[in-house]
């Protein structure tokens, strides 16, 4: 048996293709199935694109590495469900590109941040963590405040995103500009073009507290604010058959 | 090549070539940045023409002055030179990266700068594992297989002059990487973060190092490839297509920096995690094993200690590596069939591990003694005691229940630099202690004494800062999980990073620690370069060295 190794050994060519079949099997037989497996995604009701003003708050949590201290993946144990919520579901994150769910927690999970502290909270968290958490060491942040949001390209970034396969429609990237800036809004009102095509969940307010200025704080606020509420947990039956995975 | 030949017009074709190739890409880059709308992308476009102008120019004189020749009878050792003086610069760059964010978690009031959002944690961790992993790793990687490719195969480099395209382009992918990050250009995918622009310069670097590594084993001269550039192979190889699969994307624009993941939630965590975790295992775990496949039976003089155990060590590591990355999403929305088989081959892994390691440390049979007269070979002995230990832990890591606790804590933290620090450093440490002398044509090193700090110094960090993260991680997941008689979780998140103060500081410490034993290597090595050639070596060696162990 060993004296026919001396092929590999031998033809640097029969040692390639051996290589790349050997690496090949692994990664074939976990990751591919994914892509055809129904049951990967679970099927809930609420899970939706996200607006032009919460995708370029998403780049900028993605720009300013969150990632790297923040994990947005509740794990199905007692005591993650009772400090952050319900756990995650694959759905959640089935239009994030890329997903953001993390490695590490130097700071708490954030997949369900949404809603549970009032805007000016995170302003003035962001602007200064330990003004209003005094052990923290996360980074200061308040620059964003004062940065003039950079949309110029954001129908393009939607149209980059369906590609990906993110369901945008045709009046989703027309009107990409439009929603962004109605969504800082106060007085949109509830027939808005956002809420039309968005949902009337979508929420239309000033993030930062300062009307004068779209702020990449706005973005990062407004991002925040959206995670983890768009289920609607009422239509999620942990325990139905189609569910255990 | 003639003696005579020293007109442009006998210039060799891989340097004609490499030439055009250098002013077709500094004109598309001067292209890009005149009509890119995204200042991002101008910055970077800056960056490019800055280094293909130089690079164009440089070969323009060259050429003018019929350098570029090839030398067929010789060995082409000046790029592993430069490629170990890169090696010695990153490692210092990207352990003080280190050093600085290890600062950071521990005093944020001094160590955070709220004018400039360029030096916040976010940002500079990236820049820490990319620099070490990818500029001081990467760069061992190829200049050691650039030396071992040539000894092993009796050929000089394939290629004439694109080893030097393959050494400059790597540091260029660096640099844009680098400043990317700083600049917050990034795809948020771990360890693959840098976008979508440069991940393709990163393959045109990448190809043609294959081609430079494989054009030398076909000129090989020797019936069998050694095993060393097995490993090399399949490093370079696997490399190849993690990288292609997981950074696929689809960029805002062509003129843009931003560009969004072909995949989405699950799959894409479970491509991430796939390449993730095969970073780990052909990147810091293949290519090292070729140097110790190298390194430590030259060092010590004796025959690698078996070579039926090397075979099956070769392919069932390279075949299990593969399955492991879903133990970095246990009980997440992955689903539990996934997770569950990249536990049980993460289990598995085990002995494919230890087989290698127990094949590099039976090395040494009939040379013991060397542990206490070279402090090269101890060096690269612990190393590989540290590669057992950490390919132990990773597997007990890997198992579900385990990972409820450790998953997201500082034991992960502790769990990678036990690996990165003790074994991909130290090994690398020790191939370039044998390295230098070598290339340089000294006798020995400058001091020995000096090595024997850095051993020691080193060793003392990695074991500070690993013991530091064994206390918080396992303290901090106790604390998540904490209830109170009554029922209630025991502790407010923030209590725990409040608890883990201490241990931070430590961390610091033994990283700082680390950082200065390279800080000594570089010293001992640039002084070993400084001393006279071999030739009249005999002459004035005595005169140095050993007045300075006296003196110690």
């Amino acid at each position: 048996m060993w004296k026919h190794h001396a092929r590999f050994e031998r033809h640097s060519l029969w040692l390639i293709i051996g290589i790349i079949i050997t690496v090949s099997i692994g990664g074939l037989v976990e990751i591919s199935p994914l892509f055809y497996l129904e049951s990967t995604i679970e099927n809930v009701k609420g899970v939706r694109p996200y607006t032009p003003l919460e995708q370029a708050g998403r780049n900028i949590y993605v720009r300013e590495g969150c990632y790297v201290c923040h994990s947005q993946m509740i794990r199905p144990l007692r005591d993650e469900v009772e400090r952050y919520g319900h756990y995650s579901l694959a759905a959640e994150s089935m239009y994030d590109h890329p997903f953001q769910w993390g490695s590490k927690r130097t700071g708490p999970d954030l997949a369900r941040v949404g809603g549970k502290y009032s805007d000016s909270w995170h302003v003035d968290h962001l602007t200064n963590p330990r003004s209003v958490v005094p052990e923290s060491n996360m980074p200061p942040y308040a620059f964003l405040a004062k940065r003039e949001l950079d949309y110029r390209a954001i129908e393009k970034h939607l149209a980059s995103l369906r590609g990906v396969g993110v369901p945008y429609t045709d009046a989703q990237l027309k009107n990409a500009r439009e929603d962004l800036e109605t969504q800082v809004d106060a007085f949109a009102g509830e027939r808005s073009g956002l809420k039309t095509r968005y949902g009337a969940k979508v929420t239309q307010r000033d993030f930062d507290g300062n009307p004068e200025m779209l702020t990449e704080m706005d973005a990062l606020v407004a991002y925040l604010q959206v995670l983890g509420t768009m289920v609607d947990f009422k239509t999620y039956k942990a325990t139905d058959p189609e569910n255990l995975r | 090549m003639t003696q005579a030949a020293v007109s442009r017009d006998d210039a060799p074709l891989n340097a004609l070539v490499l030439f055009t190739f250098t002013g077709v890409a500094a004109l598309l880059a001067i292209l890009a940045t005149a009509f890119s709308p995204d200042p991002a992308f101008r910055f970077h476009g800056w960056v490019m023409i800055g280094a293909f102008v130089t690079a164009f120019m440089v070969m323009a004189v060259g050429l003018a002055n019929g350098r570029f020749k090839d030398e067929p009878t010789r060995y082409h050792d000046g790029v592993v030179r430069a490629g170990v003086i890169a090696t010695m610069f990153w490692a210092i760059a990207g352990l003080a990266a280190g050093g600085l964010v290890a600062a950071q978690l521990s005093w944020p009031n001094i160590f955070y700068f709220p004018q400039f959002p360029e030096l916040n944690f976010g940002r500079l961790r990236p820049l820490h594992t990319s620099a070490v992993i990818f500029a001081f790793g990467g760069n061992a990687l190829i200049a050691t297989s650039f030396y071992v490719v040539q000894r092993t195969s009796k050929a000089r480099l394939f290629g004439g002059a694109w080893p030097w395209f393959v050494f400059w382009g790597y540091q260029l992918f660096i640099v844009l990487a680098a400043t990317g990050y700083v600049a917050g250009i990034t795809q948020g995918r771990e360890y693959a973060e840098p976008e979508w622009y440069v991940d393709l310069w990163l393959t045109i670097v990448w190809v043609a190092y294959l081609l430079v590594f494989l054009g030398t084993i076909w000129k090989r001269k020797e019936p069998h490839i050694y095993v060393a550039n097995w490993f090399y192979l399949a490093f370079i190889v696997t490399i190849a297509i993690l990288h292609l699969v997981n950074n696929a994307a689809l960029p805002v624009g062509l003129l843009e920096t931003k560009s969004y993941s072909a995949f989405a939630g699950v799959q894409d965590a479970l491509t991430q995690w796939w390449y993730g975790h095969n970073a780990v295992g052909f990147f810091l775990t293949a290519g090292f094993l070729a140097m110790m496949y190298y390194f430590v039976p030259k060092r010590v003089e004796r025959p690698v200690y078996s070579y039926r155990l090397s075979i099956v060590h070769f392919w069932s590591l390279i075949f299990i590596y593969i399955w492991a990355g879903p133990h970095h999403l246990h009980y997440t929305a992955l689903p539990q069939w996934a997770q569950t088989l990249g536990m049980t081959f993460s289990v598995m892994l085990w002995m494919p591990s230890w087989g290698g390691m127990i094949n590099g440390l039976m090395t040494l049979s009939g040379a013991w003694d060397k542990l206490r007269t070279d402090p090269v070979v101890r060096m690269m002995v612990v190393a590989i005691a540290f590669y057992g230990m950490s390919t132990f832990e990773g597997p007990l890591m890997s198992i579900r229940a385990v990972n409820a606790l450790s998953h997201y804590t500082d034991w992960t933290i502790g769990h990678v630099h036990s690996g990165a620090l003790g074994w991909v450093g130290f090994i690398s440490f020790g191939a370039i202690y044998c390295l230098v002398p070598w290339l340089w044509k000294k006798d020995r090193l400058y001091s020995n004494t000096l090595v024997e700090w850095h051993f020691w110094i080193a060793t003392t960090g990695i074991l500070l800062y690993i013991a530091a993260m064994w206390v918080s991680g396992i303290m901090e997941g106790l604390m998540w999980r904490e209830y109170t008689p009554q029922g209630y979780l025991a502790n407010a998140f923030v209590e725990t990073v409040a608890a883990k103060h201490i241990e931070n500081v430590i961390r610091t410490l033994g990283g700082v620690m680390y950082l200065a034993g390279a800080v000594i290597m570089s010293y001992n090595l640039w002084r070993t370069i400084r001393m006279p050639s071999s030739a009249t070596a005999d002459l004035s060696a005595p005169a140095p060295n050993p007045l300075l162990a006296a003196a110690e």
